[in-house]
C-alpha cells in the first residue's frame, strides 16, 4: 500500500502538496525497477515547468529514466544531497523529494492518482 | 522489449533464479537472471568475497578430427596450437575483413578436440559460419553444437577457491590461470576452467544440465559463511567494463576487427594465414584507423553505448559501453574512436541527450585484482 498522504502518476512519480508548494519524488515501485540508482539530474531553481515536461532524469547501474513533472509551475528547491547521495531513492523513496514545485494550476492536483488507484496500477 | 513470437529459452537454473525472486529480463534470446540483491552489491560481493553466476546460456561448438587444429587455426585469430590439453585461450572467430563473427574461448580438450564457448546470441550463426568454414576447407572435422549439454556455473571472486575446494577433490590450487580440469563438484562430473569475465579469480564449471541445480545449492551452501552471492547479467556487465574485458556485440561486432578491438594480443602473427589475417596485418602495419578507447567520464554524468564522441564539434566516434561502476565509484567506459584520439590522456567530448559533457582516454583496465596470496592464480 502506498502512502495515502500523496498523490500518484502513472509514470511513477509522487507529489507532496503541503501548503503553497508540491514535492515530487519517484514511487518506491519505480526504485525498485530501475535498480541501483546512481545519478540524479535535476533542474535549476527558477525553472517553469509544464505538465508532464521532462524535469530530469535518473540513472541507475543499468538504465535511464526520464523524470516528468506531475503538476504545472515553477521550481522552487532542488533537493542537492541527491548529487552525493543518490541512493537515498533506492532506500527511503517516498521520503526523498527530489523537486519542490509552486503548482500554477490548481485544477491538475484532481487529475493524478490517490493511493488506491496507484496501487491498482502497479499490480 | 522483445515481440517476438519465439518463446524465450530457458537455462537448467531458470526455476532457481525465479523462486529466488531475481528480476529476468531477455537477454540474447533467453530469459535470464539481471539481478538478485541488487548491481551494486552483487558486483561488490565479487571483488570482495564472491558471487555465483548463471552463465549456461553461453554456448559450446566442438570441433573433431584429425584436421580439427587445421579448422580452428583457420576460424580464430589467436594461436591454438599453443594450447597443451587442458589450455584455454582467448580469441575471435574472425571474418575475412578480420572482424568478429563472435569473441571466444577455445579449450583443448584431447589432441584432436577443441571446444569453443560462443556467446549466447551467436550459437546459431557461430555454429552455421564454423560448418561452413570447416566445409569449404575440408579435411577431417567434425563439428557439433553441443551447447544444450551443458549448464555453465561461474563461481567468481577472491573467496571462489576456498568455497569451491570444500566440493571437490581436485586440487584447485594446481589449476593455473586459463587451464581446466576434470573431476566432480558436488559429487557431479564437472570440468572445473579457471576462467571468467569479472576481473576477478574464479572458476567456470560446466555440468550435465539435470545436475545444474544440484551444483548450484551446493556452491550456495558452501560459500554460505563467506556471504557468497547469487549474482545477475547486470553486475556481470559492470564487472566485465570495470576489468576491461569487451563486450562483443556491444564494443565489437562483424564490422570492427581485432585490431580495432585493442585486441591484438589475441592475434598469432606467427601462424600461418588464417581467416582475416591480411586485413589485420595491413591494420598492424599502420592502416589503422580507428580503436577502442577505454575513459573516464570528467563531469558528472555517465555515457552510454551509443552516445557520440565529439572532435571540433563533429562526430569522431561512439560510446560502445558505459556505466556507473559500483567498486571504483566512476563513470567509465570504452568509446571507438581515431587511433590519434585513443592514447591515454586525450581529452573526450560526449554528447549525452543533448548535453556535451567531458571525459578522458585513460590506460587499461580500469580495474586491476591484487595479486592474490597463495592461490597460485
Amino acid at each position: 500500500m502506498y502512502p495515502t498522504d500523496l498523490k500518484y502518476t502513472k509514470d511513477h512519480e509522487w507529489v507532496r502538496f503541503d501548503g503553497g508548494e508540491a514535492a515530487v519524488g519517484i514511487t518506491d515501485f519505480a526504485q525498485r525497477q530501475l535498480g541501483d540508482v546512481v545519478f540524479v539530474e535535476l533542474p535549476e531553481v527558477g525553472r517553469q515547468l509544464k505538465q508532464h515536461e521532462v524535469f530530469g532524469t535518473i540513472e541507475s547501474v543499468k538504465a535511464v529514466s526520464e523524470l516528468f513533472s506531475p503538476v504545472s509551475g515553477e521550481v522552487v528547491a532542488v533537493n542537492g544531497d541527491l548529487g552525493n547521495h543518490p541512493e537515498r531513492v533506492n532506500n527511503a523513496a517516498h521520503e526523498t523529494w527530489m523537486i519542490k514545485v509552486r503548482p500554477s494550476v490548481a485544477s491538475e492536483a484532481d487529475a493524478l492518482l490517490d493511493s488506491a488507484a496507484y496501487t491498482e496500477l502497479t499490480k | 522489449m522483445s515481440s517476438s513470437p519465439v518463446a524465450l529459452k530457458k537455462t537448467p537454473l531458470n526455476a532457481k533464479h525465479r523462486a529466488s525472486g531475481a528480476r529476468m529480463v531477455e537477454f540474447g534470446g533467453w530469459d535470464m537472471p539481471v539481478e538478485y540483491s541488487g548491481i551494486t552489491d552483487e558486483h561488490l560481493a565479487v571483488r570482495t568475497r564472491a558471487g555465483l553466476f548463471d552463465v549456461s546460456h553461453m554456448g559450446q561448438i566442438e570441433l573433431a578430427g584429425a584436421d580439427a587444429l587445421a579448422a580452428v587455426q583457420w576460424m580464430t585469430s589467436n594461436d591454438a596450437s599453443r594450447l597443451a590439453i587442458g589450455q584455454v585461450q582467448y580469441s575471435a572467430l574472425t571474418t575475412d575483413q578480420g572482424t568478429f563473427v563472435d569473441d571466444v574461448l577455445v579449450y583443448r580438450m584431447a589432441d584432436d578436440h577443441y571446444l569453443l564457448v560462443v556467446n549466447a546470441g551467436n550459437i546459431v550463426k557461430d555454429h552455421e559460419w564454423i560448418v561452413g568454414q570447416a566445409k569449404s576447407r575440408g579435411g577431417d572435422v567434425a563439428v557439433v553444437n553441443s551447447s544444450s549439454r551443458y549448464a555453465l556455473i561461474a563461481l567468481q571472486g577472491p573467496a571462489a577457491q576456498e568455497i569451491l575446494q570444500t566440493l571437490t577433490g581436485v586440487d584447485l590450487a594446481a589449476i593455473k590461470y586459463y587451464w581446466f580440469a576434470t573431476g566432480e563438484v558436488a559429487s557431479v562430473r564437472a570440468t572445473i576452467s579457471r576462467t571468467g569475465y569479472t576481473g576477478e579469480d574464479g572458476f567456470e564449471i560446466f555440468v550435465a544440465p539435470a545436475m545444474a541445480e544440484k551444483v548450484w545449492d551446493a556452491i550456495l551452501a558452501a560459500g554460505r559463511q563467506v556471504d557468497v552471492r547469487p549474482a545477475g547479467l547486470g553486475a556481470r556487465d559492470t564487472l566485465r567494463l570495470e576489468a576491461c574485458m569487451r563486450l562483443c556485440g556491444s564494443d565489437m561486432d562483424e564490422h570492427v576487427s581485432v585490431l580495432e578491438a585493442g585486441l591484438g594480443w589475441i592475434v598469432g602473427w606467427k601462424k600461418d594465414d588464417f581467416m582475416g589475417a591480411e586485413r589485420l596485418r595491413a591494420q598492424k602495419a599502420g592502416a589503422l584507423e580507428r580503436k577502442l578507447a577505454a575513459f573516464e567520464m570528467r563531469d558528472r554524468a555517465i555515457a552510454r553505448h551509443g552516445h557520440p564522441v565529439l572532435r571540433d564539434g563533429a562526430p569522431c566516434g561512439v560510446v560502445t559501453s558505459g556505466t556507473q561502476t559500483p567498486f571504483l565509484k566512476k563513470a567509465i567506459g570504452f568509446a571507438m574512436v581515431p587511433v590519434e584520439v585513443a592514447v591515454p590522456g586525450t581529452p573526450l567530448t560526449i554528447e549525452i541527450r543533448g548535453r556535451l559533457v567531458n571525459a578522458e582516454v585513460v590506460p587499461e583496465p580500469f580495474y586491476k585484482r591484487p595479486k592474490p596470496s597463495a592461490t597460485g592464480a
